[in-house]
């Protein structure tokens, strides 16, 4: 009976009789084998007028001047046509779904005489945070998804992927995380799986642990908020669009270039190693399907994932109004963890109904802002203008009132805005990181990396603030 | 071997015309397939874009190499038979692979399906044919789909298919996927091919090389004796000869045996991506 050993040592010594170059004398035939079968079957005519546009625009795309200014401007411009495009909406769907809805269904509850605490729990917990999660983030993904879903399909990110490859080369990362990159602008979790088309497990590794930096569709709306309520308020009028679209680039390329150091930290460090270097092809442009992609990726994209922040709202929301109701002594337990975390949340520019909802979107980023804005109307009391409880309007100048009333200022914004970029992934991601590393330790790097990473960024930008204030 | 369901979601297929009259796309729905048909080629070809034109479903598709990195799996019945598509990341060779390539090398090696469909890219034949060369060598039932043919035209590029079908021994089928053309006669020749009683002999490679024939020929009888039911032990030889060293272990660790279980029970489903 002969075992693997045999067959393996039967291998070598046929080895030994078989040409040094054995691989490449195979490659070789099967390259020439392929040139002359081609050589007999395909003719090719010059000078195409496709093919000229083609060469032109990728000169442009690519070019050493233009291409750097085009995707950036490709970017803004897309953010901005969210940010205009989202806001009336979202203001609609707010109206619709926060003041009306929420008044209807309380009726009904006090209609059929359920107590008042069924009430609070399914109405002012878990229908107000399922309400606010669709009326904000609904707008500003409807527009988002299918604008970039378009450019990919044109055949815009395998030229992003050339430009950034130099860049990726020198801080010692793989060119093909670009790619990853911009699908983790989708999603952490696509981004983090994305990750293996690159070969080299270090390289992977690193793609892995930077993919956070990519604002996902959870935080993009966060960002969107902030910019328009706060940031775009500081400009005059016709332009505060424009300045909030501005300020969510900068952010977003802030995350780029904290992906670049901290991919050079880590090939510097833990993670040392060649960078190994590959031929990216560049496709065609292809014209997109207009209409299919849009059904697409309002359908596949959209749907989906705002799908999963209302699966994650509603329990939020019950766990939220629970919080702000039972209560441990002379305060509700969100009370009391709100102010015990103030101290050091204001070191940071941030107040602890930021920390707090935090850490109840761990599941999912997409409720960060619902359960920031329930949390202060709850625990702070503030009512944008309103007295009656919890009534109150959710356009942008009722979300301003609600937070300005919880005692933020511009400086909160801004720590908020940078805070979402750098935190940890949501635990989805995290799991696929684990799925994919299969390493506990790589895992807890990925969470705990962004959270130094943050912390101290906010800390730092809340002191030279407060100095120069 | 069920005929397919006519009251199932594939039965109301409305735009279908009188060609693809035989056709049906089953969507998700995989089970009881007759055959199991596998989609493979260089990255970006659009291999995603014939499965979805197959199967009726909607798998993400982007202009860029890499876009596929897990298996997806559809079905379509034509002509009283059911089909089960397998659509894989995209590979340049299947000699070495990054972890999205090496689940297109595994399964086009050890999944065994009754038909390899090859769809190229019209507009770069030249590097496409050393994929599609190597396939031919693990495979006997294979069809080309020469897809792109649009841009190709644009291009002012001629494909000659009759001398390349000639050439490569399988059959060649002109088509540009995202606008169906030549679909309905890439439906046909796989029906046939998966169907045909005589195994084709597609082109091999003459490897010529000294020594080599025979060296092949006597490390294949010994993992035979080995692994007795080792698909393709000819390609593992070979593997083994130029000193693959994921090879060498899967030998080593006896892993590439449990690669000849049944495929049924090798082929869980993949791990689902989240979008």
């Amino acid at each position: 009976m002969k075992t693997p050993e045999d067959v393996l040592r039967e291998a070598e010594e046929l080895r030994w009789q078989l040409p040094q170059n054995l691989h490449d004398r195979i490659a070789e035939s099967i390259y020439g084998e392929a040139a002359r079968i081609a050589e007999r079957s395909i003719t090719r005519s010059e000078g195409s007028r496709r093919l000229a546009w083609q060469q032109k625009l990728d000169r442009l795309l690519t070019g050493p001047w233009t291409a750097f200014p085009i995707m950036v401007g490709v970017l803004g411009v897309i953010l901005w046509l969210t940010i205009i495009g989202a806001n009336q909406p979202s203001a609609i769907l707010s109206s619709l779904l926060v003041d009306k809805g929420q008044t209807l269904l309380s009726a009904w509850f006090l209609a059929a005489g359920a107590p008042e605490w069924l009430r609070g729990l399914v109405v002012d917990g878990m229908y107000l945070a399922t309400a606010w999660v669709i009326s904000v983030m609904l707008p500003p993904m409807a527009i988002f998804f299918p604008c970039f879903t378009l450019l990919e399909d044109f055949g815009f990110l395998p030229r992003v992927a050339f430009n950034l490859d130099r860049i990726f080369q020198k801080v010692g990362a793989h060119g093909k995380q670009a790619l990853t990159m911009a699908m983790g602008l989708g999603c952490n979790a696509a981004g983090v799986v994305a990750t293996r088309i690159i070969d080299s497990p270090r390289e992977r590794l690193i793609a892995i642990l930077t993919n956070n930096f990519s604002l996902c569709n959870g935080r993009w709306p966060t960002q969107i908020l902030m910019a328009s309520v706060f940031l775009g308020a500081l400009a005059p009028p016709g332009w505060s669009g424009s300045i909030a679209a501005l300020s969510v680039l900068v952010v977003a390329l802030l995350g780029f270039g904290f992906a670049m150091l901290t991919s050079w930290l880590l090939a510097r460090t833990v993670l040392r190693g060649e960078a190994t270097s590959f031929s990216l092809e560049l496709p065609p442009y292809r014209p997109p399907h207009f209409w299919k992609t849009l059904y697409t990726s309002l359908i596949d994209r959209t749907l989906i994932v705002l799908w999963r922040a209302v699966v994650f709202a509603m329990p939020a929301g019950a766990a939220i109004w629970l919080s702000a109701h039972i209560f441990l002594g002379d305060q509700c337990l969100a009370a009391w963890f709100v102010h015990a975390t103030d101290p050091i949340a204001w070191s940071m520019g941030l107040t602890g109904v930021i920390f707090l909802a935090y850490i109840v979107a761990i599941p999912a980023n997409e409720i960060v802002v619902p359960t920031i804005l329930m949390l202060s109307v709850l625990v702070t009391g503030a009512t944008g203008g309103h007295g009656a409880g919890v009534m109150f309007e959710t356009d942008q100048a009722g979300v301003r009132a609600i937070l300005t009333g919880g005692g933020w200022t511009t400086l909160t914004a801004v720590c908020l805005m940078l805070f979402s970029l750098c935190h940890n992934p949501c635990s989805t991601t995290l799991y696929t990181i684990y799925r994919e590393t299969r390493s506990v330790k790589w895992t807890l790097v990925s969470a705990l990396l962004p959270l130094a990473i943050g912390c101290a960024l906010c800390a730092v930008v809340a002191a030279v603030w407060r100095a120069l204030a | 071997m069920n005929p397919p369901d006519p009251h199932g979601p594939g039965a109301a297929c409305v735009t279908c015309s009188s060609r693809f009259s035989q056709l049906r796309k089953l969507g998700l729905r995989v089970e009881d397939s007759d055959y199991v048909i596998a989609l493979a080629g260089n990255p970006n070809t659009g291999k995603t874009t014939v499965f979805n034109a197959l199967t009726g479903l909607r798998m993400h598709t982007g202009n860029w190499p890499g876009k596929t990195i897990s298996r997806a799996e559809g079905g379509f019945s034509y002509a009283q038979k059911r089909y089960k598509l397998v659509d894989l990341p995209g590979t340049y060779s299947l000699l070495s692979a990054s972890p999205d390539e090496e689940v297109a090398r595994t399964f086009l090696l050890f999944g065994q399906p009754d038909v390899t469909v090859m769809v190229a890219d019209a507009t770069c034949m030249d590097r496409n044919l050393n994929l599609i060369l190597q396939v031919l060598q693990i495979t006997r039932r294979a069809v080309l789909c020469l897809n792109l043919m649009d841009e190709a035209r644009a291009h002012g590029i001629q494909i000659d298919t009759r001398n390349l079908a000639r050439d490569l021994g399988v059959p060649v089928v002109p088509c540009a996927a995202r606008a169906g053309e030549g679909i309905p006669e890439l439906i046909r020749e796989i029906a046939t091919m998966a169907q045909r009683p005589d195994t084709p002999a597609p082109r091999r490679l003459p490897l010529e090389v000294p020594g080599l024939r025979l060296a092949m020929d006597r490390l294949e009888t010994q993992l035979q004796q080995v692994f007795p039911r080792l698909p393709q032990p000819r390609w593992v030889a070979l593997r083994l000869l130029e000193g693959d060293r994921d090879i060498i272990d899967a030998v080593l660790s006896g892993e590439i045996g449990a690669l000849a279980e049944p495929v049924s029970a090798r082929l869980k489903p993949a791990p689902e991506s989240p979008s």
